[in-house]
């Protein structure tokens, strides 16, 4: 997957556009979850976590593995915590009228 | 594989992910397509993670594995906390978030050192100046919030100086680094001075302003996870991190402009220090209106429309459930019962939504301080639980307040108020508030869940 300096920074560029205008819209009501679910959403840097710890090395092949490792860890987790606790928050959020659980 | 490579096939699945990510925030505009949302990150997430394993460069899984199952099993109790801790929860997810950004930068250098290109170094200092700085940062703020360690902002002489020559150190190492990359022996301080930064950049912030840290950390985090998709050369991680970049942005700017001060005042100002002294020339002389729960509940039950303004010390009381009762009291007798709700009303942005939807109060009735605002006028009683600063009219009349010019819930304006506190000690922030001395204005004083608990009892009939 290479891709020069430019495409990078034209990718960032839409993507924070994107991301405003997305964003912007969101009600203040939901603003808890959508700092959890985009925090999961970040996490998908464990997708650059896998690739270093499974990867051959020629030279610092441990010290990649062992960082790696721990990275996906952290990263995992908060892929399995913040998809939870958002689904759980927002499962709370019923609009007024019949309400009975 | 049958014909298609499958680099082809990892380069769709982050392709769909990627479009899945801005649906799933998409759909999150709306507390009806809401779930849906998730569930589109969800299977966007799977996607790539899927994909990511089918790369033949991976020649060893076993850690891997470990690893994922270490890691849902650690994030499994931290989905499941209790709505109060979903703050801290979200701090340690920043610094979490960070130590993975942080680890494979790390990682990265010394698989490319010493031939590393000048852009490459810059982008990747920048990922990991960020994200230790952040991974620390968190850290703290994600303690302060639990309580573990003080809240009260911890400040000193040149402490300004201090914080900002570190940063100032780190970056220029970086720089040097990008001239010269083989110099191994100085990447640990790029690593190292932003541990201690991030450190010292939480120390005199006060729990007042965690909302603002708390979304601030939120964009490191994700331009941090954007710099390392440069380095990588991933599109996937250059959006994602992009997005979670702007919706920190975002929030920072909406709990700065709430709170009426600059980025730069909540992070060099220490809140704390500065009311030093204010308030205290100016002492209160007149004498506020008491009420029993009797009488409340007689002004209450009298009225049409109550809008009730929590704030934190609602939460801190434990009185949600409380107020729901209350809300069912109220709209049973035919009453428009609404809540106003400030923006830093909680310990994070929208913290406050999140505990009155968990007392299962409907989220139609729980508007924003715009929308709010212009019903005082019509309104008969506004109820104040457990809120102080973000209802004081002196933000917008006495410019010699410290929080002139902060918008605020105008509750002042509605035909009788109602504010239930412990006592009449001024608030968080320290400031006395004119609005308990009103003609209008009622205290309620007492512990938020009894009192609420006193006046349902009393409009069910003073039975029970």
């Amino acid at each position: 997957m290479k891709l020069d300096l430019l495409t990078s920074v034209y990718v960032f560029m839409l993507a924070a556009f994107i991301g405003f205008e997305v964003i912007r819209r969101v009600s203040p009501l939901l603003h808890t979850p959508l700092m959890s679910l985009t925090n999961a959403l970040d996490a998908i840097a464990v997708v650059g976590a896998i690739i270093l710890a499974g990867e051959s090395h020629q030279h610092g092949g441990r010290l990649a593995k062992i960082l790696g490792t721990i990275a996906i860890v952290a990263a995992t987790s908060n892929i399995v915590g913040g998809f939870l606790i958002t689904d759980r928050m927002l499962r709370m959020f019923k609009a007024s009228g019949p309400r009975k659980q | 594989m049958t014909g298609v490579p499958t680099e082809h096939i990892i380069e769709i699945t982050y392709l769909i992910a990627t479009a899945l990510f801005i649906l799933s925030l998409k759909w999150l505009s709306s507390p009806t397509t809401a779930r849906r949302g998730v569930f589109a990150g969800e299977i966007g997430m799977l996607l790539a993670i899927v994909g990511t394993l089918m790369y033949h460069g991976i020649v060893e899984y076993k850690w891997i594995v470990i690893a994922l199952v270490l890691g849902s099993i650690i994030g499994v109790p931290l989905g499941e906390v209790a709505m109060t801790a979903v703050p801290q929860r979200t701090a340690l997810s920043h610094a979490f978030g960070a130590l993975c950004v942080t680890l494979v930068g790390t990682a990265e250098y010394y698989l490319r050192a010493p031939s590393v290109p000048p852009f490459v170094m810059g982008v990747l200092s920048m990922e990991i100046i960020l994200g230790s700085l952040t991974f620390t940062g968190s850290l703290m703020a994600a303690g302060k919030l639990q309580e573990i360690l003080p809240q009260r902002p911890i400040t000193y002489k040149g402490q300004n100086f201090v914080n900002l020559g570190l940063l100032a150190v780190a970056i220029v190492v970086a720089g040097v680094l990008v001239a010269h990359p083989e110099k191994m022996p100085l990447f640990p301080l790029i690593v190292g001075i932003p541990l201690v930064f991030g450190v010292m950049m939480i120390i005199p912030i006060g729990g007042a302003d965690m909302p603002t840290v708390i979304s601030l950390l939120n964009s490191y985090a994700g331009l941090s996870a954007a710099a390392m998709g440069f380095v990588l050369q991933s599109k996937l991680l250059i959006i994602a991190g992009a997005l979670d970049g702007a919706s920190g942005f975002i929030l920072s700017v909406n709990m700065s402009k709430a709170m009426n001060r600059s980025f730069t005042n909540v992070l060099f100002g220490a809140f704390g220090q500065e009311q030093d002294g204010a308030g205290a020339g100016a002492k209160e002389t007149r004498s506020a209106r008491s009420a029993s729960p009797e009488e409340a509940a007689a002004i209450l039950a009298a009225a049409n429309k109550v809008v009730i303004v929590p704030g934190y010390g609602m939460a801190v009381a434990q009185a949600q459930h409380k107020v729901r009762e209350l809300f069912d009291g109220l709209t049973k007798r035919g009453i428009d019962v609404k809540f106003g709700i400030h923006p830093v009303a909680g310990r994070m942005p929208g913290h406050m939504n999140v505990l009155l939807a968990e007392a299962d109060i409907p989220y139609d009735k729980l508007l924003d301080m715009d929308e709010i605002n212009g019903e005082f006028s019509q309104t008969d009683v506004a109820l104040i639980i457990g809120a102080n600063d973000v209802t004081n009219p002196a933000a917008r009349t006495d410019s010699s307040s410290p929080i002139f010019g902060m918008p605020i819930l105008d509750v002042d304006k509605a035909r009788t108020v109602m504010v239930i506190k412990r006592s009449m000690g001024a608030g968080f922030a320290g400031i006395e508030n004119p609005l308990y001395y009103m003609d209008k204005t009622l205290m309620l004083f007492g512990d938020a869940k009894n009192f609420v608990g006193a006046i349902v009892r009393e409009l069910a009939g003073g039975h029970e």
